[in-house]
């Protein structure tokens, strides 16, 4: 059994009196050493299974709704409260999406690491400290024993991204969930935080969740890859069998729309078409209004997931018949 | 920190001298002779004569405004026309009674308001903030004076477990115990300022509960408690802050009018009083302390600012 195995997911907002389904049907699963990439557009609910999984959303009103969670042979969505937050910030964390605002400004930065190692760590201030200066210089902080002092409002994002590593590391993480942690982040520094995250999992065996909505960033960093339409996994993979056939018109329309550095196309072809919102309601493949392979079927009946490969899984009528 | 300090206080000069030249105007915007103003109906010409030339009267304007502001630099702010006393001492003489009740009703605030604005954000959308969110609406909608007779009507006329009026001094017999007059006034002058901070407190805190770094604090694991308290409420303490110096200023005049309604021997009642008996030099020089008063609380209130918020004072 694997580490981390997300089975039929489903997460959903309450508005207005309504629950509207935002993800449905997911599954995926992550062991030791290996990272899962997660990709798709804006607003397709990678960033609400994540917070899922992490034990994020209460206090929201998204609702998981139905599935299973199972971490560590432990069934997250049964767990009591006390039970859940003994496992966040310690064995699972997470990293966010807006670095410049996910330190808290009245506190040093090593005061926040501090307080997550002796949250869940017997140690004394002291060592804590000592602990987080060894971090910070792990993720290539300079002057760790002086920047420790430092507040988040005197880093860059870079670093301020650097020390959010930082503190979710400093527990030994068994998973990490970075939730597009270069996004906003120029790209030199994006390429640094990858290849640091990269380092600290050969090193540590941590099993990484990476979620973006860049097909380039993926296949550089992931074992495996999900990829997400509108709440539903649409094409699922070991990263090489996914890039030598895309069986799904979805992930071959997100590689299209990608800029190739060497090429003379000065040109992207985008997906045509936006993801519909929640509230519109939207019979067959949530997909169809932008596809090119659409048929009438494709418009009446939500495809099933079918075994395209040994463990490449798509969910299309025609999976690999994709139209050039 | 020092040196911002040092900042404050320097920007604190100008404003100081602008207020003075003010206070100072108070008695020459009066019609007649400011002399014959200073020193009441009863004075015979002569004084007027004699307090004339010492003030400089007849010189021109910017001269008397030296001589009268090095006169209050020296401490000297004037005699009362009613008292025969100096200005300074007449107002000393309710000093411990204001600063006593000023005292109480702040300690009323912080122990009242914060809980139960905290109460109110963490159960937000509950009965228990509806309920809280109601009562401070309320609290702040009654007027002071009406509050003040009504709880003299509960507690000490029908009930009578307090004092309704006055105000013996903490060296009098009874001690501490004389403190028992000041509770009702206090708990008076503090329900329209504890609905404020309830307020201002649930508000900023549900600002707060909404930025990144408090979802950054529950994935640390944290007790709920220690996230509201330490991430939550400790962040929305400065916007708080900044709101304080505007509660001071409320506080003062609604300070006159619960001195009034319980009598007590304080600097609001003096105010009131001295107006009444056209006592001039008084009326200038609780003028002075306040606006000094008021300076000095918000000063107070940027530093503290400045220590809640590292982003302030490294700017
Ligand atoms: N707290 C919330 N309350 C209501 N709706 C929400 C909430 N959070 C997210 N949603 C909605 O759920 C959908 C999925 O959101 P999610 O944040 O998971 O997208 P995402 O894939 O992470 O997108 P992005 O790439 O922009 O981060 C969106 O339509 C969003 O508007
Ligand atoms: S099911 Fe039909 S509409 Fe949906 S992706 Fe496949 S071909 Fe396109
Ligand atoms: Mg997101």
């Amino acid at each position: 059994m694997a580490l981390l195995e997300v089975q039929n997911l489903e997460i959903a907002v309450s508005a207005k009196g309504k629950l509207l389904p935002v993800v449905q049907s997911v599954s995926f699963s992550v062991d030791d050493n290996e990272t899962l990439g997660i990709v798709g557009e804006s607003g397709c609910g990678k960033s609400l299974t994540a917070l899922a999984i992490m034990g994020l959303l209460g206090g929201t009103t998204v609702r998981i709704t139905g599935g299973s969670i199972r971490f560590d042979g432990m069934d997250l969505l049964t767990l009591s409260e006390r039970e859940r937050r003994s496992i966040m910030g310690n064995q699972m964390a997470m990293i966010f999406q807006e670095p410049m605002t996910s330190l808290n400004p009245v506190y040093r930065i090593g005061d926040q690491i501090i307080e997550n190692i002796r949250q869940h760590q017997k140690m004394t201030k002291a060592q804590a400290r000592d602990r987080v200066v060894e971090l910070l210089s792990l993720v290539r902080i300079p002057n760790p024993s002086e920047r420790v002092d430092s507040f988040p409002h005197q880093m860059s994002g870079g670093q301020r991204q650097r020390v959010m590593i930082a503190m979710a590391l400093s527990c030994d993480p068994k998973l990490l969930i970075a939730d597009e942690p270069t996004t906003a982040l120029d790209v030199t520094v994006q390429k640094e935080v990858l290849d640091l995250m990269a380092d600290l999992q050969t090193r540590m065996g941590t099993a990484i969740i990476l979620i973006s909505h860049d097909l380039g960033v993926i296949s550089e960093t992931s074992n495996k890859v999900a990829v997400m339409y509108r709440g539903r996994v649409a094409e699922a993979a070991e990263t090489e069998s996914l890039f030598l056939e895309l069986a799904h018109p979805y992930t071959r329309g997100l590689l299209n729309s990608m800029p190739v550095v060497d090429s003379d196309v000065d040109w992207l072809e985008a997906i045509p078409g936006r993801v519909p919102t929640l509230e519109e309601e939207l019979t067959g493949c949530a997909f169809h209004p932008r596809c090119a392979s659409a048929t009438e079927l494709c418009l009446t009946t939500v495809p099933k997931e079918t075994e395209f490969k040994h463990g490449h899984s798509v969910q299309c009528h025609f999976p690999g018949k994709v139209a050039p | 920190m020092l040196a911002y300090t040092a900042k404050r206080l320097l920007t604190l000069i100008p404003t100081l001298l602008a207020a003075s030249i003010l206070v100072f105007l108070f008695v020459h915007l009066i019609p007649g002779d400011p002399a014959a103003i200073l020193l009441g109906d009863t004075a015979t010409p002569e004084e007027v004569a004699q307090l004339s030339s010492e003030m400089g009267f007849d010189h021109p304007l910017y001269i008397q405004y030296f001589i009268w502001l090095s006169n209050v630099l020296k401490g000297d702010l004037g005699t009362s026309i009613f008292f025969g006393e100096p200005v300074l001492s007449v107002i000393g003489s309710g000093a411990e009674t204001s600063i006593l009740l000023a005292s109480m009703t702040m300690i009323w605030i912080i122990l009242i308001g914060l809980p139960i604005g905290i109460l109110s954000a963490t159960k937000h959308g509950t009965w228990i903030d509806q309920m809280t969110s109601s009562g401070a609406m309320l609290a702040a909608s009654i007027p002071t004076f009406w509050l003040g007779l009504y709880l003299i009507m509960i507690f000490s006329v029908t009930l009578g477990w307090f004092p309704s009026s006055g105000f013996p001094s903490l060296s009098d017999h009874g001690g501490i115990t004389n403190l028992r007059y000041l509770l009702l006034p206090s708990l008076t002058l503090a329900a329209p300022n504890t609905a404020l901070i309830i307020r201002l407190v649930r508000a900023s805190m549900l600002d707060v509960s909404r930025e990144d770094h408090v979802r950054t604090a529950r994935a640390k694991g944290l007790h709920p408690t220690r996230v509201a308290i330490k991430h939550i409420f400790r962040n929305a303490l400065i916007a708080v802050a900044a709101a304080f110096g505007f509660t001071f200023a409320a506080l003062i005049s609604e300070a006159v009018v619960t001195e009034t309604v319980f009598s007590l021997p304080g600097i609001g009642r003096l105010v009131v009083q001295s107006i009444l008996r056209r006592d001039y030099p008084v009326i200038q020089g609780v003028i002075l302390v306040i606006v000094v008063l008021y300076m000095v609380i918000n000063l107070a209130v940027d530093l503290a600012y400045a220590r809640l918020d590292p982003r302030v004072s490294l700017k």
